[in-house]
């Protein structure tokens, strides 16, 4: 600090000597000053929901430290052993080393239990953060160029989330996880032509054999791993590349970012959430059980428990397999094609795969914009958008509730049969009912908005004429209220083009299709409130606390008629 | 880019500026005046910062401490109380100090670094016209003196060897199991074979089993197999005796029941879960992990849920010495549905 003002820094201290040793030394082998001057005082925009994909990201290295301690004790073996730890219930059973070893370090491992806790906890957690970070950039519109690339990254390391969590969920081969291991050979099963195969393939024979815990454990502690950090330092890359987005405000544009550096606000920010991410799910594996898995014994393809579910983000297909009637299933020309499990587990997961990745580059194409967008949407202001999110979010929990319909069954006291008919319905009528309520909402928000904007606050003050009339006095936005009001754009809808031009070439069923789609998505719309709308309003004199004898009159006219 | 439609791009000529006056767009009035923090402008909430920030520093310390304490106060017995008292007071103490260093942080930035907000400029991610005019004669001249578009057949042999190279390693994995062949048709019931306990491989005797009575079975030679966890798999059966009366009469299952003992797989004929729970009033076979539901008094058909076939059933005899048999493996495969099944 008291070096201010001068040009060449001339370290005063012996700690500022050192440092400005280290340094030169780091400066004249890796380029460190151009490093330090290029990044160190980036500025990141604050907001809370920027902080959901940090969530996600801290719990993936979580994942990678809790993961490490367990693999010292854990042993991807399905060598069948007898059980000689010191939990008494189990002493001399006949299970796995995978079993075993995974009791040993719930019961004869000091922090053992808590440092499976505090792995499955943050597998959940990391899901989860990838889902809602995933809703936040879908709601803002920050997958819109130039983040198109950046939204299938995510895309991509969602589905490979999905991947880890599964194969880590197998590990520890107790009744639980087994169970679900036998589902995923059901499904691949019913892959047609290949299934059989690939089901010899994957568990070395018939199922369970003993080489699917060994290569599940290699594709969880390597492979998937592995491909996770790749993705996420491309992601992380394009974010740096890109710069972030920012929500809309007074001094806010879409040519520039505003926040806070790098070093030190966000260094400190940034790094203090990852220890406070990290300490809440200590917090969470110390004082929650989770996966009790001495509760279920080994794995047995014959018994199982009641109420068995999966993980959470597993659930959406496993509600899906319940849903899905058991009718599609055809067998042509001597082979089966079993698509009642075919269907509802791969074919769906799979488009609804495809239609994330599509949706960027759908809406781009609808709305011909080809501009980049850094400054994010309100989510109201693009009510189509949010509606579809909405609906993929209502049919999503259809789904997952499905999964647990015996339970909703068992707690509610009602038949499963009518609970699974009632979710079957629902999955087909909730999901549009959805779009069509949150598009109104958006709609209305969207008005209430440009009421604001033209009228300004209630202030709840009411005034009485010297003619005996009664009206409550407005207040006017000040401009930086104003603004986020205002600033957006709205898409107006392409004119859908007859079937064919004037001179009888036909118009292209896809320029047609185009059109249309724009018709859905603008043809309902709310634009905001533009300089002369509000001059207008101003000069009517609305609701505001203008003293002019013209504002009381239509003042008048508007209580009169509304009397 | 020309038909992106915008009410107030200015484009459009319905939204021309009326005699230039009121502009068509409201302008960003830009950043509002930067308001100061209490410890921005009072030492005493400055110094009132500082010391929290200090004290969740220590809380974290004591957190660690106290984790290392514990984890030599508290060794394991193998009982759940040693366990829990264990897991959370480890759980507390590495959760406070991790936990504690991060409020800590965070404090410190919100309270103590400046908050004044700062611009960085963005960039148009395309290239100027200049860039991109050299990188596309960069790409060019590199194409050209790569020599590939005269030499068409060294590009021709370039992609069919890089095409061909991954193969080996797809041939590489054949190993990884053996074909299917029928294996997933048949399972280790056979002609004579004894219904045995589920899991003791104890037989059971025709006479033990009582109308309304369930049995989990497996053959009794399981535990001979070198695989038996794979056999159990296919050859898993539930074992319930009714009333005859009450079962639909098949002429072509007549004598594969023994006086109203039927055996059928436990294993679902949808993916492959145990169908483990039964309604002894209903005779309904429910699989807990999808709700397929089988009738016993229908043979076993698929009454509700996403199974489409019914159970599997085994046919089965008593041998002389009154315990329960298989007449023959079944008759169809067992479990889950798969393409070559038929």
């Amino acid at each position: 600090m008291s070096t201010t003002g001068t040009n060449a820094y001339t370290p005063t201290s012996r700690t500022a000597r050192l440092s400005a040793g280290a340094a030169d030394y780091l400066d004249e082998r890796i380029g460190a000053a151009r490093l330090v001057k290029g990044f160190a005082r980036k500025v990141f925009p604050d907001h809370w929901s920027f902080m959901l994909g940090e969530v996600a990201l801290y719990s993936f290295v979580i994942l990678l430290i809790s993961g490490t301690f367990l693999t010292l004790f854990y042993v991807p073996s399905m060598t069948l052993v007898e059980y000689e730890g010191s939990y008494a219930p189990m002493y001399g059973v006949t299970m796995s080393e995978a079993y075993a070893s995974s009791l040993n370090l719930s019961f004869d491992i000091r922090g053992g239990l808590l440092m499976r806790q505090v792995h499955h906890w943050s597998a959940l957690i990391f899901v989860a953060a990838i889902v809602v970070h995933m809703l936040r950039v879908f709601f803002t519109g920050a997958f819109r160029k130039p983040r198109e690339f950046n939204w299938v990254l995510g895309v991509i390391l969602a589905v490979l989330a999905l991947a880890e969590g599964f194969t880590g969920y197998s590990l520890p081969d107790d009744l639980l996880s087994g169970n679900g291991l036998r589902i995923i050979e059901g499904v691949i099963l019913a892959i047609p032509v290949v299934g059989t195969y690939i089901v010899f393939f994957l568990f070395g024979g018939e199922f369970p054999g003993e080489s699917i815990i060994p290569r599940l454990y290699i594709l969880h502690v390597f492979v998937l791993p592995g491909l996770i950090l790749a993705v996420i330092a491309l992601h992380l890359a394009l974010v740096v590349a890109h710069k972030h987005t920012q929500y809309p405000g007074p001094g806010r544009t879409n040519d520039n970012v505003v926040g806070f550096p790098l070093l030190p606000v966000y260094a400190a920010k940034a790094g203090g959430f990852f220890f406070i991410v990290f300490g809440v799910i200590i917090l969470i594996s110390g004082l929650v059980s989770i996966n009790a898995i001495w509760n279920y014994g080994p794995y047995d393809p014959s018994p199982i428990s009641a109420g068995t579910q999966p993980d959470w983000y597993i659930g959406f297909v496993d509600g899906l397999l319940r849903l899905m009637p058991g009718q599609p299933e055809f067998t042509i020309a001597g082979f089966t094609l079993s698509l009642n499990v075919f269907l509802p587990s791969l074919v769906v997961p799979g488009l609804m795969v495809v239609a994330l990745l599509a949706y960027p580059f759908l809406e781009q194409w609808v709305t011909g914009d080809k501009r980049e967008h850094h400054l994010l949407d309100r989510p109201r202001n693009a009510p189509v958008r949010t509606g579809i999110g909405v609906m993929a979010i209502v049919s999503y929990c259809v789904m997952w509730a499905a999964a647990g319909n015996d339970l909703m069954a068992i707690a509610f006291g009602l038949s499963i049969n009518d609970l699974t008919w009632l979710l079957r319905f629902a999955f087909f009528v909730l999901p549009p009912v959805a779009f069509v309520v949150t598009k109104r909402i958006c709609l209305s928000l969207q008005r209430k908005d440009r009421e604001l904007a033209l009228h300004g606050h209630e202030t709840g003050r009411v005034v009485r004429t010297a003619d005996g009339e009664y009206f409550e006095v407005h207040e006017p936005l000040s401009e930086t209220e104003r603004w986020v009001l205002v600033q957006h754009e709205a898409y107006r809808p392409l004119a859908i083009p007859p079937k064919k031009h004037e001179d009888g070439r036909k118009v292209p069923a896809h320029e047609r299709l185009r059109a249309n789609l724009s018709n859905f998505f603008f043809e309902d719309r709310v634009e905001p409130v533009t300089p002369r709308e509000l001059e207008a309003a101003r000069h009517h004199g609305d609701h505001e606390a203008i003293e002019q004898p013209e504002g009381r009159e239509a003042e008048r006219r508007e209580l009169g008629s509304s009397v | 880019m020309s038909d992106i439609q915008l009410p107030n791009s200015g484009k459009s000529p319905a939204d021309e500026p009326d005699a230039g006056r009121t502009p068509v767009r409201f302008r960003n009035p830009g950043l509002p005046a930067h308001r100061h923090r209490q410890a921005d402008v009072d030492p005493r909430a400055a110094k009132r910062a500082e010391r929290q920030v200090l004290a969740m520093l220590g809380l974290s310390a004591v957190g660690s401490i106290f984790f290392i304490v514990a984890y030599f106060a508290f060794p394991l017995d193998g009982t759940f109380a040693t366990l829990q008292v264990s897991n959370i007071s480890l759980g507390l103490g590495l959760g406070a100090g991790i936990f504690f260093i991060g409020t800590a942080a965070v404090h410190l930035a919100k309270t103590l670094m400046p908050d004044t907000e700062m611009f960085d400029e963005r960039h148009p991610q395309r290239g100027t016209e200049a860039e991109r005019t050299d990188a596309a004669a960069i790409m060019v001249q590199g194409g050209q003196e790569s020599g590939l578009g005269r030499r068409p057949f060294i590009l021709g042999g370039l992609v069919g060897a890089a095409a061909l190279a991954p193969l080996p390693a797809v041939v590489l994995l054949r190993d990884l199991g053996p074909a299917p062949g029928g294996a997933l048709a048949h399972t280790l019931w056979d002609e004579g074979v004894r219904l045995a306990l589920d899991p003791s491989a104890e037989p059971i005797l025709a006479s033990d089993v009582t109308i309304g009575s369930v049995f989990h079975v497996i053959p009794e030679n399981l535990y001979e197999s070198d695989h038996f966890l794979d056999e159990k798999a296919k050859a898993a059966v539930l074992l319930m005796r009714v009333d005859p009366d009450v079962v639909d009469v098949r002429e072509d299952r007549a004598g594969w029941d023994v006086d109203g003992i039927y055996a059928y797989s436990k294993i679902c004929t949808h993916v492959g879960c145990p169908v483990a729970l039964y309604e002894q009033q209903t005779h309904h076979l429910l699989c807990p992990c999808h709700q397929s539901t089988f009738d016993l008094t229908q043979h076993c058909k698929v009454i509700f849920g996403p199974a489409k076939r019914a159970l599997p059933q085994l046919p089965i005899s008593v041998d002389d010495e009154g315990y329960l048999v298989a007449q023959s493996d079944f008759l169809e495969p067992p479990g889950p549905s798969y393409w070559e099944r038929g």
